[in-house]
This record gives structure tokens, C-alpha cells and sequence, in this order.
């Protein structure tokens, strides 16, 4: 469980996060949505300790991020699992080394058993013949998956991703929010994304926050979001007319 | 302005501090290193061999031309070559155009993996990243000196080969005017001085690469600026280091 309190971040004087509490729960996919410029990103990246809050407190079970020393930030660090925008692979390693890379800098295990980590999860994502392949060499869909890989092959307590649908067509895009999904069942681990695609927020939304201009605007999830009659959700949420029509089934069921 | 001077310059110690902390695992680590030797040192042997044969060839041909008084002997050609080449032309000059070929390299490969957050992907897994990415480039660059003695020995070699080749001098007398006069110190000037510039080869442009902010446009000006500030501290530490070592 990752327990956030009141936490503030600025820019050259511009508050992006204005005092954000929130819990995200261990087992379910928590989603944080939100307009362009609401502050996802630098909650996100708050979370994962790239920016310092200027206040407030951020736990990881009990563990107060800005209380540990460097080493247990971090040994902390190492337990936590991320799927970039960009997927954020390393150019100049093939698929198998990318996703074998935390194992080989945290482990003792021999390369034998780093194989078989690799093999195993590469599988979880459903990628088996890309092994000796480069970043560059395979699609937008595959780089999301071996990051995916790469995220949960040292068993993370949590996962974090950053808009993992972006650039993706839209089956790609269901195939990545189920395995996203899966995982987080499957491994019991705290996921959290910072999504756009209300796709994502329908089908795995166990947990949604909502932001607006740097302030938690609402909290629920995927059934309660059918039902809110908060203005700002409603106001993005249902901006298609599409949407707007699974709404309105939804509520005459 | 000089405040942004000041903190940049605070930045870079900082920098190097961290450099040095959180050593990365030695079977990861040196594979990295050989991966920067093969870039960074075996990579410039080409560039590095062909501009000293030859920039040790004109300044031979240069010193002939311009040895248009009879009374001064010949072999101070063979002098002039040997003085130019280890002294200034490999250990500085070379360090200058590898600041345009390193220093880029070093800038825009570290600049690309913070614009796609292969960086920031590294320090939430927990590595510490400057470690990682400069120490194998600063160990890499412990080999530069073997780099700048090829340089002086080829200098010499396409001066000796200009001169005797191009008719204005005699083998016999080149060779005596690079022995003519010999001070070994000047050599161990000259490598002191490379083991430095080799130091600001590798963290200067890591530096402009590491801190950049912005897309692909921004590699390509960290880049320049990563050029222009490597070579003015290369020529700068040069002065100093020649005070220190010469001047007294």
C-alpha cells in the first residue's frame, strides 16, 4: 500500500501539486487521470522519488520515503517496478538484456538462472522469438511489453506505468491493460498508472483518482464513475459522444 | 550570469562527488569499461593517427620553408618537430579535436538516454546512474596517454618522412636534431598533462549530457556548448599546467 499525505510540488514558483492525499491499494490497478498540465506526471515521478515534494509524506508500507537514508531509498527503489511513456529501453541491449538488467545489478543469480527469469517472464508477456532482438528492431506494442517484462522480473512490490497505452491501436492498447491487470492480481503487488485512455479507466479502473489543477478533484472507481455526478469527471470523462452513450446505458441498466 | 557560471561549476564538483559513490557491481562494471575503451580509445586510433602523421609532416615542411638563413643548421628542423609535436601538437591539440569527437559522442549518447528517461529508468531501479554511465568512461580514459604516444610517435615519424622525402633534409640530420637537446622531463609534462585533459574529456561533456533538459534539439546544442566549454578548459588547464611544470 502506498499512503500519500498532503504533498505539495512547485516549479519556478508554479504549484503543480497543491496538498494531494490519497491511498493506492495493494492488488489493484489504482489509475490517476486527469486533464493535460492537472499534475499526473509530477505525482507520478513524486511517487517514484525523480522529484521531491516540497511537503507532505509519501509511504511505501509504513515506510516514510523521506525519512530513509540514501541506501534504503535506495534498496526501496528495488522494489519498485516502471513502465516508462517511451518504454525508456536501453538502446544498446537486446530485448532478453534489457529485460535480464535489474537482475544482473541486484542479484548473485548466474547467468543460467538469470535465463530462466528472463525466458519466464518474456513468456508472462507473451514474447518468445524477440530475445536477440534490439529496442529499435520491434513495434511500439512489443517495446511496451518488454518493459512490462523488465518491470516485474525482480517480483516488484510496485508497479508503476506511465500512460502505457500511448501510440498504441487499440487492441494493443486492451492486451496491455489486461496483462497490467493480470500481474497485479496474479503477484498481489500495488499498481499505479497514469493514464488519458478512458478505455483503461473502464476496464481496469479498481481505483481512480482524478486531478484537476494540481488538487484531487474526485476518488472512486470504475462502477462509481458511471454514477458521479462531479462536474469535472463528467466534463472529461464523457467528452465523446461515444462515451457519453455507454454512460447513458450504463445508468438505464 | 556568473551566478549561473558559479552554481554550473558547483553542479560539476557535486556531480564528481556522486560519480564515485554507489559503486555499480564489478562484472557489470567492467564490462562498461571495455565497451568505453572500445568507443572512447580504440575508437579515435584512426582520427588520431592520420591528423598527427600529417600535422607533423606541415610542421616540418613549415619549419624548412622558413629556415632561410644559411647559418642555421638543418637538423633544427628535426628540433622543431620533436619540441612541437610532444610538447603541444599530440597532448593538446589532439585533446582539442577530441573534444569535438569524444566530447559529442560522450554529450549527445548521454543526452539521448535522458531525453528517452533511460536515465530516470535507471535511477528508480535504484542504480546511481552517474556511476554507471561516467565512471567506466573515466577509467576508459586512463588509456588515453597510450592514445597521445601514438600521436607523438607518428608526429615525429610524418615529420621525418615530409622532411627527408620532400628534399629538405637529410635523414641523418632529422634524426640528430630529435635527439639534440633532449629534456625527459618534457615528456612526463606532456603525459602529466593528458592524464588531466583525459579527466575533462570524460566528465565535461558527461556533465552537458547528463543535466540537459529538452528534446533532440537540445542533444545537438548540449552538444556544442559540451565542445566549446571541454576545449576552453582544455586550453586553459594547458596555460596553467605549463606554468606549474615549465614556468618556474
Amino acid at each position: 500500500m502506498i499512503e500519500v499525505k498532503n504533498i505539495e510540488k512547485s516549479f519556478n514558483g508554479n504549484k503543480i501539486l497543491k496538498g494531494i492525499s490519497t491511498v493506492f491499494e495493494t492488488g489493484k490497478t489504482n489509475l490517476i487521470i486527469g486533464q493535460s498540465g492537472s499534475g499526473k506526471t509530477v505525482l507520478l515521478k513524486s511517487l517514484l522519488g525523480i522529484h521531491t515534494p516540497e511537503s507532505g509524506t509519501i509511504s511505501f508500507d509504513g515506510r516514510i520515503y523521506s525519512e530513509l537514508n540514501p541506501d534504503e531509498k535506495r534498496e526501496l527503489r528495488t522494489e519498485i517496478g516502471m513502465v516508462f511513456q517511451g518504454s525508456a529501453l536501453f538502446d544498446s541491449m537486446t530485448v532478453a538484456e534489457n529485460v535480464g538488467f535489474p537482475l544482473r545489478m541486484f542479484t548473485k543469480d548466474n547467468n543460467k538462472k538469470i535465463q530462466e527469469r528472463v525466458d519466464f517472464v518474456l513468456k508472462r508477456v507473451a514474447l518468445t522469438d524477440a530475445h536477440k532482438k534490439l529496442p529499435s528492431e520491434i513495434s511500439g506494442g512489443m517495446q511496451k511489453r518488454v518493459a512490462i517484462a523488465r518491470a516485474i522480473v525482480n517480483n516488484p512490490k510496485y508497479l508503476f506505468c506511465d500512460e502505457p497505452n500511448s501510440g498504441l491501436d487499440p487492441n494493443t492498447a486492451i492486451l496491455i491493460d489486461n496483462l497490467i491487470k493480470e500481474i497485479t492480481e496474479e503477484y498481489n503487488i500495488t499498481t499505479v498508472i497514469n493514464t488519458h485512455d478512458m478505455n483503461s479507466v473502464m476496464e481496469i479502473g479498481e481505483k481512480i483518482l482524478f486531478l484537476k489543477d494540481g488538487l484531487k478533484a474526485w476518488e472512486g472507481n470504475k462502477d462509481e464513475i458511471f454514477r458521479t455526478d462531479n462536474e469535472a469527471v463528467v466534463a472529461f470523462v464523457y467528452s465523446s459522444n461515444l462515451f457519453k452513450k455507454v454512460r447513458e446505458a450504463y445508468l438505464k441498466e | 550570469m556568473l551566478i549561473r557560471y558559479i552554481t554550473q561549476i558547483g553542479r560539476y564538483f557535486l556531480m564528481l562527488k556522486e560519480i564515485f559513490n554507489k559503486q555499480t557491481k564489478w562484472s557489470v562494471m567492467k564490462n562498461l569499461i571495455f565497451k568505453e575503451i572500445d568507443d572512447l580509445v580504440i575508437g579515435s586510433l584512426g582520427i588520431v593517427a592520420f591528423i598527427s602523421f600529417f600535422v607533423g609532416g606541415v610542421v616540418a615542411i613549415q619549419t624548412a620553408l622558413n629556415l632561410t638563413n644559411p647559418l642555421i643548421p638543418k637538423y633544427l628542423i628535426g628540433f622543431a618537430t620533436r619540441q612541437s609535436v610532444i610538447l603541444e601538437f599530440a597532448p593538446t591539440f589532439i585533446s582539442v579535436i577530441m573534444a569535438g569527437k569524444m566530447g559529442s559522442f560522450i554529450t549527445s549518447s548521454i543526452g539521448t538516454m535522458r531525453v528517452t528517461e533511460q536515465i530516470d529508468a535507471l535511477e528508480v531501479m535504484g542504480v546511481n546512474s552517474l556511476n554507471y554511465l561516467v565512471f567506466p568512461k573515466i577509467i576508459a580514459l586512463l588509456l588515453y596517454p597510450f592514445l597521445i604516444g601514438i600521436a607523438m610517435f607518428l608526429g615525429v615519424l610524418g615529420g621525418w618522412m615530409a622532411g627527408v622525402y620532400g628534399g629538405f633534409i637529410s635523414s641523418a640530420e632529422f634524426i640528430n636534431g630529435t635527439q639534440m637537446d633532449f629534456i625527459p622531463f618534457h615528456i612526463a609534462y606532456a603525459f602529466i598533462k593528458t592524464l588531466i585533459f583525459a579527466m575533462l574529456l570524460a566528465t565535461i561533456p558527461s556533465f552537458h549530457g547528463y543535466y540537459m533538459k529538452g528534446g533532440a534539439l537540445e542533444v545537438g546544442k548540449a552538444s556544442t556548448v559540451s565542445f566549446v566549454w571541454t576545449s576552453v578548459s582544455i586550453i586553459l588547464f594547458n596555460y596553467i599546467l605549463t606554468q606549474l611544470l615549465l614556468g618556474s
